[in-house]
């Protein structure tokens, strides 16, 4: 198989140690978590994501785990401002804070928590399963561009996660280019729901969530393969990944760096094993697969 | 990945075993280690974890607004288990069990397992000490209340400062109140065996599969659901056991 040539990678103006960044949400809520996977192997992280006010979440069941993949609504829980003293003895790690919010305003006023000491930012315009909060205005690009536009304003690299659950994933990704991000991340989970046969409703809580793991890896797949064509900026491909090979399929698609996130359900060093193969001493420098499968 | 919908089971008995914690039985017995746990879904309020004192029961203390739901179940209710999740104890030796209040749930199937030898069982009065007769059948059951009126008067740690030789134990499997457990390890620590003691930690949890971070433990991230909830003392040594733990939202509170 191909491998990569190993060390550092700068994407969307953020130095990772390695192409293989932590998913926002998983393993997120504590700095100790996002430590543990920096030390085993992450090339960065992305924090749970952090609103304008604590949020303990939706009313469980909360996530189910799938043939494939995991089925979740946390519903946001975070703790907000104070989530600034779990990251302080993480200052010198590429860890990235994750923002959601109402409003432009909400995600600018939560940047402006973390401008001194974050390395960049990654707005949650996508989760599938917040009344109010992530995809509900993640789906509309002029709120996309309004929302990066605030928190890029704080001059820290901007990465704006998208949904898959739009018609043109394409059309967001422009507007987030439009307002200043410096990278893409795609995508996050793609709506879904189960019923219990027994109990004659849905499980989840909030009845419905995000589907994430192996069986979106080709939806995340094409709505990258999209991006790279509608957009200039960097890609982070997030969507199912768990091997080595499926990250060199990411980028083949267009991505330059990829997000794992339900992968840790079966291996907590998911990252070692993946970097165990996706590196080598005659590994090609990334960009010379990064958007292959476009010619 | 596989399929981890909740397996829906039907309650077939309900025991009062104190005025406060009551033992639910259901018609689906799931294959345990002690010390084990599930995510109980009660249908409408909100899904907890809760550990499993045999087989086919779970034993509940009302504290919040699920436990409050499950204690009002009657036989023919149904509800989900998702389970069992967790490593559970793992008894070499002799084997000392020591728990407080509703904590003696996991600790139950150990003893009946018969590989305890001695058992200290804590609760504030006589009326609430649970599964005293089916303890007393398997190990060599030492009673603490905390008002006297039964056993010995006070605190379980009381009862080892005055009868009890830590030192003569391989494995001490604890379970109760974090500050009761926190006095055990205090113990074993002055003693020098801090790693026999094994103990099985409570923090807010909401996948119980490893995912959601959020009973991720100081300062190392242990994972309360995957990588415990049974922890060894020398997993817990200078970490924030006894000293906080974290609410819903993920604020620190105190334990």
């Amino acid at each position: 198989m191909i491998t990569l040539q190993k060390g550092p990678v700068d994407i969307g103006g953020i130095t990772l140690h390695n192409h293989l960044i932590l998913a926002a949400g998983v393993l997120g809520t504590t700095g100790a978590s996002l430590g543990r996977m920096l030390g085993s192997g992450a090339g960065g992280v992305v924090t749970k994501s952090i609103g304008p006010e604590p949020k303990e979440g939706h009313p469980g069941p909360c996530l189910i785990p799938l043939n494939g993949g995991l089925l979740n609504a946390m519903g946001l829980p975070n703790p907000s401002r104070e989530y600034i003293d779990e990251i302080t003895h993480l200052r010198d790690d590429p860890v990235i804070i994750s923002i959601f919010g109402g409003t432009p305003q909400e995600f600018g006023e939560v940047a402006s928590w973390f401008a001194d000491t974050a390395v960049g930012f990654e707005l949650n315009l996508s989760c599938p399963h917040a009344e109010g909060y992530g995809a509900a205005i993640g789906a509309d690009p002029a709120i996309v561009r309004a929302c990066t536009e605030e928190v890029a304003a704080y001059g820290l690299p901007t990465w704006v996660k998208l949904t898959p659950n739009v018609t043109d994933i394409g059309a967001i990704g422009r507007a987030a280019e439009e307002g200043g991000a410096s990278a893409i991340v795609a995508v996050n989970t793609v709506r879904g729901m189960r019923i219990s046969i027994d109990l004659r409703r849905p499980v989840l809580g909030n009845r419905f969530g995000g589907i994430s793991g192996p069986m979106i890896f080709p939806i995340a797949l094409r709505c990258v393969y999209d991006l790279y064509n509608a957009c200039s900026l960097p890609i982070i491909g997030c969507g199912g990944i768990g091997s080595a090979e499926d990250v060199i399929e990411m980028m083949m698609a267009g991505a330059s760096a990829v997000q794992i996130g339900s992968a840790v359900y079966d291996d907590i060093t998911i990252f070692e094993q993946i970097a165990d193969s996706l590196y080598g001493d005659d590994g090609l420098p990334a960009d010379e697969i990064v958007g292959c499968a476009h010619a | 990945m596989h399929d981890g919908m909740p397996v829906v089971v039907t309650v077939t008995g309900v025991i009062d075993e104190t005025p406060t914690i009551r033992t639910i039985r259901f018609d689906h017995p799931f294959t345990i280690r002690p010390g084990q746990f599930c995510m109980v879904w009660v249908p409408g309020v909100d899904e907890v974890p809760m550990g499993f004192s045999s087989p086919d029961t779970i034993t509940v203390q009302r504290v919040g607004e699920a436990t409050a739901a499950l204690t009002s179940f009657a036989v023919g209710d149904k509800l989900g288990i998702r389970g069992p999740f967790g490593n559970g104890f793992s008894p070499e030796g002799r084997v000392l069990a020591i728990a407080g209040g509703v904590g003696v749930a996991p600790l139950l199937p150990l003893a009946e397992a018969g590989v305890v030898e001695t058992f200290i069982l804590g609760a504030r009065t006589a009326a609430e000490l649970t599964f005293a007769t089916p303890l007393a059948a398997c190990a060599d059951l030492r009673i603490a209340t905390d008002d006297g009126t039964a056993g010995y008067h006070g605190f379980v740690t009381g009862i080892i400062d005055e009868e009890i030789d830590l030192s003569s134990y391989d494995t001490i499997c604890v379970c109760g109140p974090e500050m009761m457990m926190k006095g055990i390890l205090d113990r074993l620590i002055a003693a020098g065996i801090a790693g026999r003691g094994q103990f099985s930690l409570h923090r807010y949890m909401k996948c119980g599969v490893g995912v959601c971070g959020s009973c991720s433990i100081d300062p190392a991230g242990l994972r309360v659901c995957k990588d415990g909830p049974v922890f060894t003392g020398d997993q817990i040594l200078d970490s924030e056991f006894g000293v906080y733990s974290r609410d819903a939202s993920g604020r620190r509170k105190r334990p």
